[in-house]
């Protein structure tokens, strides 16, 4: 246990800076978990997978000479539709069945990735430089990447354009007809497999937009895709579906808890510690659950 | 009907049960000495088990076209055996039994990795294959008394201690601070405790000992505290994520330190992928083109190079370097025991004292090379923003002088 980070009030600051521009990004991930989970009751352990295949788009525009930040436009493209081509494939055949078939069909979607990854691309751990440099705070003490706070910007974007859509749009409302009840949305005329490979693909693509940012500012690597899975499910859990303002909170709330961890804990036990987290969330949860149905009964 | 279909399926499985085992290859097949090896052509260590495959290839090619091996009179060519352990520990332990029982290879080439290294060493040593190994160095290889397991690599525990003496050397001989951070598996712990013992040993201090996760790719919380306390050395060692991540975030949070000295910056192609951000980075490698060690087969490092680029097509890590030397030493042993006998090669082995291109070789009785130095290299870029990695210590092979301390953010 290290303490140091409340005895230095630049490095407190530090590490909530940091924590909140890394949640925003978390949230963004988790937001396509959350529409997909929301609308076709489909918990997705690829999409970790699907974030990193992203950042392999950027990573690829950035070896032909193209700056690696429009990979933010290029990624969600191809990522749409390979999202929907997954949808097709596998998805279709496993949207009704329960819970379960369909974590094991993810799962098993999230193998095959990783393995086409590092066949495709290799093994090595790669990373797409931006060359946007630094911000410097209270006289140098707290610094702040450029391109950290570029993905912040760009998920908030993102994330504000995707409520919007769903608002306004046609399909947007669609989605969120068959997410309510899509038996009677079907009734009244609502294509719901359309409706199911759009909102896949639409995960995949805010998976494409979060890759590409990691691309930037972290590094990308085939193996690398779980953990994305389970900080988004995490935030899920705690915001619950359909509620972004939740996921948004909870995806920040995550990024400096986990900060947090690192600065207390060590950078060992970062991942652990948002493990242990989702653990006590869910007896949490079970708990309020159990009381709830005794006062039922 | 049902009873037809089981009998014919046995029949089916019998036959090629024997189908298999009848192709089984002995040791020396004609003018044939085949060795196995197991190597990670697929999963995360894939890119560096092509590099120690191509190294081999390499060195059995060069070797075979440059009269074999001599054996009792006769000359023999090596040929070896690949299997794909898919980065996987119990499937190249796995391999290793398939490789001895099955098709009675009685040599072993080793594979990539410690942790792999550490699956097959117990197999190879059940049934008294002697392995010569070039990728596996960490220390707890050489601690369990195998007698069959010889390795050309130095160990890891040295691969970062001569960082801190050339700190505390440019520090006018006085002890230094030492930052140091270190990914928890068991190569990076072994060079962990070879900085110990030098901090030990120059009566230095660490300021910061954190531990990276697998997982790595945000070390901002380390470097934080790394700008806070001020050291005068941060090692980092977390295979190329750990010196990609690191050189990365310490450019973009500006961390100002006297000393960076790491470990995988080869196989992480630091300056292709960091250009200018990574100048100054001290690297530990095993073997550097430019060192002048010199034999029969490959000229010396620069030739080496030269060859290796031609045929694949790039500049060779030290992973192939290393593994192509494991053959010469081979090749070496046999015609010194001049016979086949697993135990005579043995014992040719352990009493290797030769020089290749990738350096002298000499084994302990661990089985580890005690004979050839880690070199630091530092990397070094021109004006143009072009980087390459230039020896700097030990200083009898420097081919550049180091450039300490590392000049602050604020003034480059």
């Amino acid at each position: 246990m290290d303490f140091m980070v409340f005895q230095y009030p630049m490095i407190t600051v530090q590490a909530c800076l940091d924590g909140l521009l890394l949640g925003i990004l978390f949230a963004l991930i988790a937001y396509g978990m959350a529409l997909q989970w929301g609308v076709m009751n489909i918990i997705n352990i690829a999409q970790g997978d699907l974030v990193i295949l992203g950042g392999y788009i950027a990573y690829f525009m950035y070896l032909y000479g193209i700056h690696p930040a429009w990979g933010v436009i290029v990624s969600p493209i191809i990522m749409y539709f390979i999202g929907v081509g997954i949808y097709k494939l596998v998805i279709n055949k496993v949207v009704d069945r329960d819970l379960f078939i369909s974590i094991l069909a993810t799962f098993g979607i999230s193998i095959l990735f990783m393995q086409l990854m590092n066949f495709a691309f290799g093994a090595d751990v790669v990373l797409a430089n931006s060359g946007y440099g630094t911000t410097m705070l209270f006289d140098n003490n707290v610094t702040l990447p450029n391109s950290k706070i570029f993905s912040a910007v760009i998920s908030i974007v993102f994330a504000i354009g995707l409520v919007i859509y769903m608002k306004k749009s046609k399909l947007g409302r669609a989605i969120r007809a068959t997410a309510q009840n899509s038996r009677a949305a079907k009734i009244l005329g609502v294509d719901t497999e359309k409706v199911y490979a759009a909102t896949f693909g639409i995960n995949a693509a805010l998976c494409g937009v979060a890759g590409a940012l990691i691309s930037i500012t972290f590094t990308i690597h085939p193996y690398m895709g779980l953990p994305y899975t389970i900080r988004s499910f995490m935030i899920v859990i705690v915001a619950g579906l359909g509620n972004l303002p939740g996921v948004a909170m909870s995806g920040m709330g995550l990024g400096v808890f986990e900060e947090f961890a690192d600065y207390i804990l060590g950078t060992e036990f970062r991942i652990g510690a948002v493990f242990l987290l989702l653990v006590l969330i869910l007896v949490y949860r079970r708990f309020k659950l159990s009381r709830k149905r005794e006062y039922l009964k | 009907m049902k009873i037809t279909r089981i009998i014919l399926s046995f029949i089916s499985a019998v036959v090629i049960l024997f189908s298999t085992s009848v192709v089984s290859f002995a040791k020396v097949v004609g003018d044939k000495i085949v060795l196995g090896a197991a190597i990670s052509l697929t999963g995360k260590y894939s890119s560096n088990g092509v590099h120690t495959q191509n190294g081999y290839n390499m060195a059995v090619d060069r070797i075979n076209s440059m009269g074999g091996v001599k054996v009792g009179g006769k000359t023999y060519k090596f040929e070896i055996i690949y299997y794909d352990d898919e980065s996987n520990p119990k499937r190249a332990a796995q391999l290793a039994e398939r490789l001895i029982s099955q098709d009675g290879v009685e040599f072993m080439l080793g594979p990539y990795s410690s942790g792999l290294t550490k699956a097959i060493a117990p197999v190879t040593e059940k049934y008294g294959v002697p392995m010569v190994e070039a990728n596996g160095a960490s220390r707890s290889l050489f601690t369990k008394g195998y007698k069959y397991l010889f390795a050309v690599l130095a160990p890891a525990n040295l691969y970062l201690d001569v960082a801190i003496d050339l700190a505390v050397e440019k520090n006018n001989g006085k002890p230094v601070t030492v930052a140091m951070a270190f990914e928890q598996d068991a190569f990076s712990q072994d060079v962990r405790l070879g900085v110990l013992d030098a901090i030990k040993r120059t009566g230095s201090k660490k300021v910061i000992d954190d531990k990276l996760p697998k997982e790595l790719n945000d070390m901002a919380a380390t470097l934080v505290k790394v700008k806070q306390m001020k050291p005068d050395v941060l090692v980092v060692s977390g295979h190329t994520k750990g010196a990609l991540t690191a050189i990365r975030q310490i450019a973009e949070m500006k961390v100002d330190v006297p000393m960076l000295a790491m470990t995988h910056c080869d196989a992480a192609k630091l300056s292709k992928q960091h250009g200018k951000n990574s100048q100054y980075a001290l690297c530990a490698s095993q073997w550097h083109k430019t060192l002048t060690y010199k034999d029969n087969f490959f000229k010396d490092g620069m030739k080496y190079a030269a060859d290796f680029e031609k045929e694949f097509g790039y500049d060779p890590p030290y992973q192939s370097a290393e593994s192509s030397a494991a053959l010469l030493v081979f090749k070496d042993a046999f015609e010194r025991a001049n016979s086949f006998d697993q135990k005579k090669v043995r014992d040719a082995l352990a009493a290797t004292n030769m020089q290749t291109f990738y350096g002298n070789i000499k084994f302990a009785e661990g089985g580890q090379n005690v004979d050839k130095p880690m070199v630091l290299f530092q990397v070094m870029c021109d004006g143009s923003g072009k980087c390459e990695n230039k020896v700097v210590a030990p200083t009898k092979w420097a081919s550049a002088k180091l450039i300490h301390p590392i000049p602050k953010w604020s003034e480059r």
